[in-house]
């Protein structure tokens, strides 16, 4: 008796909903397996993990201020996978965000008109567009993998951060701590509810009403379907591969460039040399949970959001470490993907063994 | 030439793809020592029956008897053990490694490299395919490494050598290198099996040719006793169709020419288009002949637009030239287009056909999409018309394309087209791989197409398909064009020499050496 993956005549539109929901069940019980291992009751853990910061008001407004991010990222790199372009690099387009978003309030603090945000939003948009638009070119000029340079640039983004905050850009009344001077009032994003809630919320929700149109309506979203699935079809119907690589590109950089600027001007108030806890590499899997699909993302983002508070709350209460966090990310990655194959395929137990064959 | 003793005898051997059968009830025998020709068109059923032999493929039915042994080949590493050695069409080698290194790794045991090395110059001095062990396949030409696969076999002492097209990639200098080796290996006893359609080749060095068609075995000669003309009717088949096409009007002002179209391919297997010559006029249809991987595909794209040539004048479209011009700039003017591969180039197979109907008229069809969105009610409208005229049958409503058999799949692809009433019509191969109830339903569709005024051009490989369709005939081989004349002033034979390289140019100058 053995399993056996047979090919579905079409794509089963009940697993495009039910494959991300076993995966997240997979994902569960692996986790309970794991706190068995580590000594810690199950059920306390995963109350700790999943229940316990969603307990209080402020934690449900601390979980949005984690999910905005991943879901504005996410809902760019989305568009960018569907047409089969992977931009790895989400992690460094925020990061560049971050740092021409803050051009204004580290060089020109002076400048404190009501134009000054809508003006650091866009700086946000161009350095996360300046970023990704590396790999794009050096992709559609000389066909390298996107993948890696993407990635690869993610790294330098970091290191440049990273010098600015101890160098050129530190805070002359900040003691050598290696940060930028506190914002101004008036180049922080505004704030809602008695949390952090920031504006960076709200244009996470206008991305996905954004990308949900584009997708579902436009010949736009059509033509990254189709070089997405069928590239020679693509071809056929007179779109152009090249330009849908710098569209998704150029647009998911954007976005997570804006997610950038959004973290350091709603959240942190100023640079530091660490300004994500992996915000771009998280988005990824976000898109992938959601399926593709912004009104997925956002449930995705938020799970995920959740996986962050859950790691310090487990840390706190029931003691172990948060890197907790990056298993369940990790393993949620490694079940939506595995589940994906549910789509096309259906699994068959196969009673009999073959027929020996006689050479 | 060590004659007599048999060395294998296929019988009844049947192979079924889908709805096409694409071996019927075959039998072949080969002698030692023998040079043996698979001969036939495309799509014949001769590299389905030889991954039978080298157990690449499972036989639906029929028997094996290797040298009088009844035998289940179950994989190829089972037909090398029994002493058949295949050198595909397209090799299996690994750029980075040496040529040594490519060696060892297909055989069953593993040997010193230093004795291993030895071996190949023994071997390929022996034969005169000289090689040099050490050299790394990626800074080598093509013939080279057909060597390398050829070497490859021999290492293991084959009593049963399968070739499949081995010239098709080589130069006329290279070729003949290939033939004394080949006739070498026969004599002292090694049998060969070759698959070519190169008519010449075929009759200078093999002693036998079975040949096939449509996945029958229609023959057996002596191809030495034949002529170039008897072996192309026999590949072709001379059994003529009665031909249902109505009268042709006269024909009117050319809507299509191409003049001195040159075109060099992408990537390592494309072939150059050189100077092609075509003028197709309104009302009549034209086809072209040729056997695949001739240049067919890559003509289709420049005609198209997928693929934009240098000058812009070498192609003219209804009176504009449109060398440098989209495909969907000449879908405007009134061309239609319609590819060889269904899945995957004319139609996306994961999108349902209301998708796929946008897919070619997004830029023609103003209510399909209005201001950059798309109008889903107005795609499914056309969807369900062009299901309900062109016969398509699916499961249940809209489904996506890769749910349709084949048939109905290009019954709607063919549809979409038709349903533009397009000026011009160029379809590539229309009913390879259709049953025939929706192979006659197409071909009629043409036909009348060309009979309402517009122009139309048949790329097909499918020579009784031409017969049925056509006004003009010309044949394309390796990217160079014959003269169209009317069908009845063409028949089987001139077309099956043309389609074998006859008609080239170059082929005539390369001749002339031996």
């Amino acid at each position: 008796m053995r399993l056996e993956l047979e090919k579905r005549a079409e794509t089963s539109k009940r697993m495009s909903v039910l494959s991300p929901l076993i995966a997240i069940a997979l994902t569960g019980i692996s986790v309970t397996l794991m706190f068995i291992a580590l000594g810690v009751a199950p059920l306390a853990g995963l109350h700790a993990f999943f229940v316990e910061p969603l307990t209080s008001v402020w934690s449900w407004e601390e979980l949005l201020v984690k999910a905005g991010p991943l879901v504005l990222i996410a809902v760019g790199l989305s568009v960018c996978f569907l047409s089969n372009t992977w931009n790895i690099g989400a992690e460094g387009q925020f990061t560049m965000g971050a740092i021409f978003g803050s051009v204004i309030p580290v060089l020109y603090f002076d400048f404190t008109s009501a134009w000054a945000l809508p003006l650091m939003i866009l700086m946000g948009a161009l350095g996360g567009m300046v970023w990704a638009a590396i790999p794009a070119l050096l992709r559609t000029k000389f066909n390298t993998n996107e993948i890696l340079v993407s990635l690869m640039l993610v790294y330098v983004a970091q290191y440049l951060l990273d010098f600015l905050v101890r160098g050129p850009w530190r805070d002359p009344d900040g003691f050598n701590f290696p940060e930028s001077r506190l914002f101004d009032a008036a180049h922080v994003l505004p704030k809602f509810g008695d949390g952090r809630l920031h504006l960076g919320i709200a244009l996470a929700v206008v991305a996905v009403l954004l990308i949900w149109f584009l997708l579902a309506k436009s010949l736009k979203g059509f033509e990254i379907k189709v070089i997405g699935q069928a590239p020679r079809a693509g071809r056929f119907a007179g779109f152009s591969q090249n330009r849908t690589i710098w569209f998704g590109f150029l647009l998911s950089g954007a976005f997570a460039g804006i997610a950038g600027l959004s973290e350091v001007s709603g959240a942190i108030e100023q640079l530091t040399p660490v300004i994500s806890p992996g915000y771009g590499f998280t988005a990824i899997i976000v898109a992938f949970l959601g399926r593709l699909n912004p009104i997925g993302i956002v449930f995705a983002g938020l799970l995920l959001g959740l996986s962050y508070l859950g790691g310090e709350a487990a840390q706190v209460s029931v003691g172990i470490s948060n890197k907790m966090t990056n298993v369940f990310q990790g393993m949620l990655l490694f079940y939506v993907l595995a589940c994906d194959i549910l789509i096309l395929y259906r699994l068959r137990l196969v009673r009999s063994a073959p027929a020996k064959e006689a050479s | 030439m060590a004659s007599g003793t048999e060395l294998i005898r296929a019988k009844g051997i049947s192979k079924r793809f889908g709805e096409t059968l694409a071996n019927d009830n075959v039998d072949l025998c080969l002698n030692k020592g023998e040079i043996h020709a698979l001969l036939g068109e495309n799509g014949a059923g001769k590299s389905t029956l030889v991954k039978i032999l080298y157990g690449a493929l499972e036989p639906g039915g029929g028997s094996l008897h290797w040298k009088g042994n009844l035998v289940k080949v179950a994989n190829p590493a089972a037909a090398r053990k029994l002493g058949i050695g295949m050198v595909f069409q397209h090799f299996s080698l690994f750029e980075a490694l040496s040529v040594a290194e490519n060696i060892a790794l297909a055989l069953p045991k593993s040997v010193p490299l230093k004795q291993l090395c030895a071996d190949i110059i023994e071997v390929s001095g022996k034969y005169g395919l000289p090689l040099d062990p050490t050299a790394i396949v990626a800074d080598l030409p093509v013939g080279i490494r057909q060597r390398i696969e050829i070497v490859r076999c021999l290492l293991q002492e084959p009593d049963l050598l399968i070739m499949d097209e081995p010239t098709s990639v080589l130069t006329p200098l290279e070729a003949e290198d290939l033939f004394k080796t080949l006739t070498r290996l026969a004599d002292e006893g090694c049998a060969i099996l070759y698959i070519s359609h190169r008519l010449e080749e075929v009759q200078r060095i093999c002693h036998r040719a079975t040949i096939m068609r449509h996945g029958k075995v229609v023959g057996a000669c002596d191809p030495a006793k034949e002529t170039a003309a008897s072996l192309a009717q026999l590949m072709v088949g001379g059994d003529v169709h009665a031909v249902d096409a109505g009268a042709q009007a006269m024909p009117g002002k050319a809507l299509l020419q191409l003049t001195d179209l040159n075109h060099a391919g992408e990537g390592a297997f494309a072939v150059a288009l050189e100077s092609i010559n075509l003028s197709l006029h309104a009302g009549e249809v034209l086809a072209i002949a040729g056997i695949a991987g001739n240049g067919q595909g890559e003509l289709f794209d420049v005609i198209s637009g997928e693929v934009k040539t240098k000058a812009a004048y070498d192609i003219n479209l209804l009176g504009v030239p449109v060398g440098r011009r989209s495909i969907n700039d000449r879908r405007r003017l009134g061309a239609a287009f319609v590819p060889e591969e269904r899945l995957g180039h004319g139609a996306a197979p994961d999108l349902p056909l209301s998708e796929n109907v946008i897919l070619t008229r997004h830029a023609s069809d103003k209510d399909l999409v209005r201001a950059g969105l798309l109008s889903r009610g107005a795609a499914l409208r056309s969807e369900r018309r062009l299901a309900a005229q062109y016969d398509v049958r699916m499961a249940h409503e809209n489904p996506e394309a890769r749910a349709l058999s084949g048939g109905n799949l290009q019954k709607f692809i063919v549809g979409r087209e038709l349903d533009r009433s397009p000026r011009v019509l160029v379809i590539n191969q229309p009913t390879w791989g259709v049953d025939a109830g929706a192979a006659a339903l197409i071909r009629q569709a043409l036909i009348d197409l060309a009979r309402s005024g517009a122009a139309v051009l048949v790329i097909s490989q499918d020579l009784d398909e031409i017969y049925e369709v056509a006004d003009k005939i010309a044949v394309i081989s390796r990217g160079q064009l014959s003269e169209p004349a009317p069908k009845d002033s063409m028949n089987r034979e001139q077309i099956g020499l043309l389609m074998a390289g006859l008609g080239e140019a170059k082929q005539a100058k390369a001749g002339k050496g031996h």
